[in-house]
């Protein structure tokens, strides 16, 4: 483990140094379609904001040639990560993340990590919500977890996305913090967990705002709170009374858990400091639009975003977060 | 009998060797099956449950088949396929796997677009009996077909290799 | 009725020439889609995506950019049949069950018949869901939402019991063949507990078996290995090419009209759910096999085994639009881009889409008619061109089609390593054929079998343990209850008929 830590140091001052020492004068700029692959299926969040970051670029005409999106969600994401991993020195690859950048290599073994990369920029952090049923009686998280109580142990059907992966940690930690067991049960994306929901085959999510707020809306599920330390600064209505911001933390009704999710844009290892600087300022640019203001707003999502050093930071310390998540859930690969 | 009709192998060989790849497979499943743990957990089946039974159900499967072929008698002494048929076979496989490995390898991979090319006129050529005047056309015309398809209409990548990138395409 | 006036307004919108033009744009456009394995409807949609938003931005825009992409998605499902019927490939999954009686059909020399029942097979299941989704699309995004783990399960159960038995040759061959399927539908990560399962530390493993590698190898270049060794050409080069057996066609479809409603209910059910289109189509094959009475000559080409599985397959994809556009969940991948399109149009799928965008949720629908209208012209009129694609000669079209395989192996997922496992799929292919090991059984089980598993493995997690989450409720009931008739059927039938000899006597 020290050593992880040392290469990542050496790793984020190199970041800085280039970054220090970037040429703004003979800009580099992509001379063929650029791949932007997206480590997992169609539909999900990474997904969806692949596809509005290639609709914003093609629809403003942020750059000359053009982006496609390419999928590669085979083996939680392995498949894509692998890929870029493979490309070392081609400036035509981009590669979107979410958490199975942390989870995959440390739950199956399979020899990839963010280090094998070129961090580029954060473009958000994914917020999650514990939602359950709107015909639950539960209305605060409190209440929701003497309900578990009453049920038993393993009574209570969580819902999430995939193994090992985000949803199950939460659902880890909120077992540890309330001293409860949920029976988690793994689908494979967002959208068809929100609709289990809403159908009652499981009794609570830890959805993405995104992924249920359509629901919401529609008045089939209930937010009890988000795992930030702060609430969604988002005021506008969603539904007829409550907005973002009315869903109160988890902290506030005593679950300390708190987990955000990276939605950040890497390439390849071994690119130039100015192929890192195009990719840089065509995200910036995307984040100006409306477009992408409108659907951060809908998708509710952090807008925190990092470049250069302090992204590298960003990730290195999720990672170790997520190592200890991992270890304390026992979701480690053997050997890890 | 003519030469291309003697038998390269029997059907009762054929059969053997296919029961055995699957009893091989079927043995292969079920060993990893076992070490991620085949048993009914307290909460439902684990991860090698379905896959070891299926392996188990293979080698059964493949056991009764290699019964079967063993006891095929008159029948199993017949050609699974002939020599003069075999050759025309092999006459359009060997070419194919050359033209998979030239698509992409670590040394000279010609991209998908110029190893089509000459797939199709090699086989136009020596299956077909054509000449020049019909391949070039035909050779030129699907690959540029399929050139604008995939890569500039519908932004597909294919593998490329030199040529596409002497045009800037790479 | 206020659906029909609102249809009526939807007419409105999507009736203009301008419109109409973009109708026949898109489905020529998906029909070449649906043609190419390498290319599927999700990549057509994708790459006009871009394009219908500055369309959008006009008055009336955003039902023209929709019926563009929705046409580009009906011309796919066309096309997929096509070389299904003439070279036994199928350009998308759901067709691979209409290349058990098309190609068939193709090879006697029918191929213009077996396109036309394809397509227009087609048109009507994709009409029946229309109207579905049309007058009582509340009560079934309702329905929709009853299904959880248990229900898929019994689902996928049913498909294979409608289809297990229909398989030829040997019991244990089929049995190999069918476990084959399953064990290759492991391979991979395991959605439940997330551990790599028969992977063997092999790094291209680890995105699995993909069920188009399996399916364009084992049926398109085996075929065109056994083609080869009984000499350089196709049978079926004869096919005659006027459009006068679209009409001697059509007077034969009448007597299937039993078939066709079977396969429509079957389909509109799998859409909906969404259970898919591919299984659809070959649960609908099964049951028209054990049902029609000519159904043992299934297989050897009859026009009834093409209705079937088009029916189905068009019936779900069509109703595979209601679920994304009422829950926003997807039921195919290219109906995800198109909800990626809809996010972006600033128009959010979900309960309220309904009543929130009346305007575009009715110009879509209406463009769901009009689309597949435009969509069977285009193709009916075309069946002599496409028949007469035969009659080119063997050693041009052979390497063009083993190109074709190529190309639609490597887009699957841009790996060479997948090129050359369909080289590996398609001698065994060759060999599976000589030595009567029945494909079928094995696409159905790679294309099912991880599904199944999941789905079983999620219903004994949330019923910890107890099998009989699998007849907790009438519905679930029901659907495994059909299913083990389907499967006991024949002991079933063989032991009345028995009893009933012995009465007799």
């Amino acid at each position: 483990m020290t050593k992880q830590i040392l290469s990542t140091g050496l790793l984020a001052a190199a970041v800085a140094t280039t970054f220090s020492f970037a040429a703004p004068a003979l800009a580099w700029e992509p001379t063929k379609n650029v791949e932007f692959i997206v480590p997992a299926g169609t539909g999900g969040g990474a997904d969806q904001m692949a596809r509005v970051i290639q609709s914003i670029i093609a629809k403003n005409n942020l750059m000359k040639q053009s982006m496609v999106v390419i999928n590669k969600g085979g083996g939680a994401g392995a498949e894509g990560f692998l890929d870029v991993k493979g490309s070392k020195g081609d400036p035509h690859k981009i590669v979107i993340t979410l958490s199975n950048l942390f989870t995959t290599p440390m739950a199956t073994g399979v020899p990839f990590s963010w280090k094998d990369l070129t961090p580029v920029r954060m473009m958000a952090l994914d917020q999650f919500v514990l939602w359950v049923n709107k015909e639950n009686p539960a209305k605060t998280p409190k209440e929701f977890l003497e309900q578990m109580k009453k049920a038993g142990p393993g009574k209570t059907k969580m819902g999430g996305t995939g193994s090992k992966q985000e949803d199950q940690i939460i659902t880890v930690a909120i077992e540890k913090q309330a001293g409860v067991k949920f029976t988690y049960i793994p689908y494979k994306g967002g959208g068809e967990v929100a609709t289990q929901l809403v159908g009652k085959h499981v009794d609570s999510t830890v959805n993405n705002p995104i992924e249920a707020v359509a629901q919401w809306r529609a008045g089939n599920l209930r937010p009890l709170c988000v795992f930030d330390d702060t609430r969604m600064p988002y005021k506008a209505k969603v539904t007829a009374d409550m907005s973002w911001a009315d869903i109160p933390t988890c902290k506030e009704s005593g679950l300390t858990t708190d987990y955000l999710m990276l939605r950040g844009i890497f390439m390849p290892g071994g690119v130039t400091a100015d192929q890192v600087k195009y990719y840089v300022d065509l995200m910036e640019k995307v984040r100006q639009t409306p477009e992408w203001k409108k659907f951060m707003e809908d998708g509710a999502f952090n807008q925190t975003a990092l470049t250069g050093k302090e992204y590298a930071d960003w990730v290195a310390s999720a990672e170790k977060l997520h190592y200890g998540l991992m270890k304390e859930a026992g979701f480690l690969a053997p050997g890890k | 009998m003519e030469e291309g009709d003697k038998a390269v192998t029997s059907l009762r060989a054929a059969e053997v060797v296919m029961a055995g790849l699957f009893l091989v497979f079927g043995a292969v499943v079920m060993w990893d099956s076992q070490r991620l743990g085949a048993a009914w957990g307290s909460d439902g089946p684990q991860a090698g449950y379905f896959p070891f039974y299926i392996g188990l159900f293979i080698v059964i499967a493949s056991g009764a088949n290699l019964l079967q072929a063993f006891r095929m008698g008159e029948k199993g002494a017949h050609a699974f396929v002939k020599r003069g048929e075999l050759r025309m076979v092999l006459a359009v496989l060997f070419p194919t796997v050359v033209y998979v490995a030239l698509i992409a390898n670590p040394w000279f991979g010609l991209g998908i677009y110029v190893a089509s090319a000459l797939y199709i006129a090699w086989f136009m050529w020596r299956l077909g009996g054509y000449g020049p005047v019909k391949i070039v056309p035909v050779c030129l015309g699907v690959v540029i077909f399929f050139f604008l398809m995939f890569e500039i209409w519908f932004k597909v990548p294919l593998p490329k290799g030199p040529l596409e990138a002497a045009l800037g395409f790479s | 009725m206020q659906e029909i006036q609102s249809l009526i307004g939807g007419f409105a919108i999507a009736m203009s020439w301008f419109n109409l033009a973009l109708m026949f744009a898109g489905v020529t456009l998906g029909v070449l889609i649906g043609v190419l394995p390498g290319l599927g409807g999700a990549n057509g949609v994708a790459i006009l995506l871009p394009l219908t938003f500055t369309m959008a931005q006009q008055p009336g825009g955003a039902t023209s950019a929709i019926i563009l992409l929705s046409c580009i998605y009906w011309g796919a499902l066309f096309g997929g049949a096509i070389t299904s019927i003439l070279f036994n490939i199928p350009g998308e999954p759901w067709s691979v069950a209409t290349t058990f009686d098309g190609y068939p059909l193709s090879q006697q020399g029918r191929a213009g018949a077996a396109l036309t029942a394809a397509f227009t097979s087609s048109f009507i299941g994709a009409l029946v869901a229309v109207l579905l989704i049309t007058f009582i699309s509340p009560i079934i995004a309702r329905f929709a939402l009853k299904f959880g783990p248990p229900e898929f399960f019994a689902v996928y159960l049913l498909t294979f019991c409608a289809f297990v038995g229909m398989a030829k040759g040997a019991a244990f061959k089929t049995i190999a063949a069918m476990m084959a399927g399953f064990a290759l539908a492991a391979v991979g990560i395991d959605t439940v507990t997330g551990q790599l399962r028969l992977t063997f530390g092999f790094m291209e493993l680890l995105k699995g078996f993909d069920f188009l590698i399996a399916v364009i190898g084992l049926f398109g270049i085996g075929e065109i290995l056994l083609t080869i060794e009984e000499g350089l050409e196709f049978r079926g080069a004869k096919a005659r090419l006027n459009m006068k057996v679209v009409l001697e066609t059509w007077k034969e479809l009448p007597r299937y009209w039993r078939t066709s409603v079977r396969s429509s209910a079957v389909g509109c059910l799998m859409g909906i759910v969404p259970g898919g289109a591919t299984p659809a189509s070959f649960m609908a094959y099964g049951l028209a096999k054990r049902v029609s009475k000519d159904g043992e000559q299934f297989g050897n080409g009859k026009v009834e085994g093409v209705v079937a599985p088009e029916t189905a397959a068009h019936a779900a994809g069509t109703s595979a639009l209601l679920p994304m556009l009422t829950l926003g969940v997807p039921g195919s991948p290219t109906a995800a881009v198109l909800l990626g399109g809809l996010l972006i149009w600033g128009l959010q799928p979900g309960p309220l889409l309904f009543t929130e965008q009346k305007d575009f949720v009715w110009g879509l629908i209406a463009s769901m008619y009009l689309g597949n209208i435009v969509g069977l012209i285009v193709v009916l009129t075309c069946v002599p061109l496409f028949a007469s694609i035969l009659r080119v000669p063997f050693s041009i079209i052979a390497p063009v089609i083993l190109v074709i395989c190529a190309i639609g192996a490597y887009t699957v997922h841009s790996s060479m390593f997948d090129v050359w496992l369909m080289l590996v799929f398609g001698v065994l292919g060759y060999v599976f054929k000589k030595l009567n090991y029945p494909m079928a059984p094995l696409v159905l089980a790679l294309v099912l079998g991880d599904r199944a598993e999941d789905s079983f493995r999620q219903s004994v997690l949330g019923s910890q343990g107890d099998l009989l989450v699998f007849f907790s409720n009438p519905l679930v009931g029901t659907i495994t209850g059909a299913a083990l008739l389907l499967l006991f059927w024949p002991l079933l039938s063989g032991g009345w008929s028995a009893l009933r000899k012995r009465a007799a006597t």
